[in-house]
């Protein structure tokens, strides 16, 4: 889809969302939903510079570490894909107490949901970097960079280009996954959503203005992404398509 | 020193698994001296120059590069294996032109000729981007500076690599196959650039080359390679005008043949 297509649908949905706020049953809702909302953005934010940081540390790691260092970020990648952010929200939430680490549900939130798609992240950036080719790492020992200074300089700018497309999927998992949030206390978008059902019962107000929020969300993101991607691109294949 | 050999190959094998690559390979090259290397696919031509260039390691035998050893250094009068520092100290005398170029997709002409100067020798950019420039001129891309690898052809592309390479002042350079990939018609235009350098700096060359034209005009010595080993070697005019060895002949013969 282009990114025209892309950009009239978000403003499709900001427009409905504001002529059903001209109508009292849809308004009465929207400040309570845009509280959570704002929760969620937080969450989401935070957890996606932890799984971009963990990521690219954790590729490095992998691909160029010494043993125990590739060892280690093994077992985190290992461990945090295959088991399901639930129950990661449930470990730092619930039990990591139970041997005296206590953290605030929001700084587990962040950390779980980061921790999780940080470890799928790793695969992206592994990929990205093995994928760059041979002769750029060649071209860079014959000019006798470090590995650091090829790293820094050569291989991860071309790697980036492939890696964003994944990444922004990854970032729109991380969104949907805070409304697991709430199982450890915290009033996220879905929470509110659902509190505010128990005690009014307006069904279709609510959750229309509740999936309204979430695909404007969901729009930023892939929007941001493939506006990274186009001007990113645009470096590494400068007349090539002319 | 001066009588030192600029390159010196000992006895250096090199082997893939079951495959002997190169065998026993010695061979000495003089400051200065500019060398080809000839012979059928396969024979280890690419390998000696991967492993000079320090891209692929060695099995047996050590490089000495001035009179230094370049895959080994020196523990209590013994040589081992050579740690990463000691490698890039030896090897930045050292550059290296590819067949497929290997420019930086993401940076300009300039930028390519002028990050490792930047990062590697901590060159100001504004020394760099002048001596950048000369080398530039002199491969005649002083109006590319700012195009992009995919704006140029590959006849630019690969004398923005050269450019690229002398930027680092090595004192040896390494050419493979470097006009292969190229159009016919636009191997004359690399080919004019290798002459001006060999004549205007004090460079040791090695060049891996199937253009036998070039190698006879261009080189001190030739050498053919056969099965991982030096075959017959010598001055171009002995060695194009009246090879002893069979396998030499008929290589040469089948070149001209195809050519
Ligand atoms: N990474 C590798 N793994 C296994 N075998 C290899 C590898 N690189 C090269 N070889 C083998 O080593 C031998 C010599 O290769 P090399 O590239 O030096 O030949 P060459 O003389 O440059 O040939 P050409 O004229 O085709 O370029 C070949 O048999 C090749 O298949
Ligand atoms: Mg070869």
């Amino acid at each position: 889809m282009g990114i025209r297509t892309l950009v009239g649908m978000l403003v499709a949905a900001l427009a409905v969302i504001g002529l059903l706020a001209t109508q009292t049953s849809y308004s009465l809702f929207l400040p309570g939903l845009l509280q959570g909302a704002l929760l969620t953005i937080e969450i989401a934010v935070l957890g996606s510079v932890l799984a971009v940081v963990m990521g690219v540390l954790a590729a490095l790691a992998r691909l160029y570490g010494a043993a125990p260092l590739r060892w280690l970020a093994t077992v985190y990648v290992e461990i945090f894909r295959g088991t399901s952010a639930l129950v990661q929200l449930f470990w730092l939430f619930f039990v990591l107490p139970q041997f005296g680490l206590l953290m605030d549900a929001f700084t587990v939130a962040v950390l779980a949901l980061g921790l999780n798609v940080g470890a799928y992240g790793s695969e992206v950036v592994r990929g990205a970097i093995l994928a760059v080719a041979p002769g750029q790492w060649e071209a860079s020992i014959a000019l006798n960079m470090s590995r650091a200074q090829m790293l820094r300089r050569i291989i991860l700018p071309q790697a980036f280009v492939a890696m964003i497309p994944p990444w922004g999927n990854l970032f729109i998992e991380l969104l949907k996954s805070t409304a697991l949030v709430s199982l450890i206390t915290l009033t996220d978008l879905a929470f509110k959503a659902q509190q505010m059902n128990q005690s009014t019962l307006k069904t279709v107000p609510i959750f229309t203005l509740v999936l309204l929020i979430y695909l404007v969300m969901s729009l930023a993101i892939t929007i941001g992404m493939r506006f990274l991607e186009q001007r990113a691109s645009a470096g590494l294949s400068r007349g090539r398509a002319a | 020193m001066t009588d030192q050999p600029m390159v010196r190959f000992d006895n250096v094998s090199k082997r893939y698994g079951a495959l002997t690559v190169l065998d026993g390979l010695s061979l000495d090259i003089a400051r200065g001296e500019k060398v080809s290397i000839i012979g059928p696919s396969g024979s280890g031509k690419t390998t000696v120059l991967r492993m000079l260039m320090t891209l692929e390691t060695i099995n047996d035998g050590v490089i000495w590069v001035e009179g230094e050893p370049l895959t080994h250094m020196d523990k209590g009068g013994k040589l081992v294996p050579a740690n990463l520092g000691h490698i890039r100290r030896v090897r930045a005398k050292i550059g290296m032109v590819f067949q497929s170029f290997n420019l930086f997709p993401h940076m300009s002409a300039m930028a390519n000729c002028i990050e490792a100067p930047m990062t590697v020798l901590g060159m100001k950019r504004a020394d760099a981007e002048a001596r950048a420039a000369e080398l530039l001129d002199m491969v005649g891309l002083s109006q590319k500076k700012a195009h992009y690898p995919s704006q140029l052809s590959g006849g630019q592309q690969q004398r923005v690599a050269i450019a690229r390479a002398l930027a680092m002042r090595p004192k040896i350079m390494l050419f493979d196959e470097v006009t292969s990939a190229l159009d016919p018609e636009l191997v004359g235009e690399v080919l004019q650039v290798i002459r001006q350098i060999g004549r205007e700096h004090d460079l040791t060359m090695l060049m891996v080359t199937h253009q036998m034209g070039f190698a006879k005009e261009f080189s001190d010595r030739v050498c053919f390679f056969y099965q991982g080993k030096i075959c017959e070697q010598g001055p171009p005019s002995e060695l194009f005008g009246a090879p002893k060895n069979e396998r030499t002949r008929q290589f040469l013969r089948a070149v001209l043949e195809a050519g």
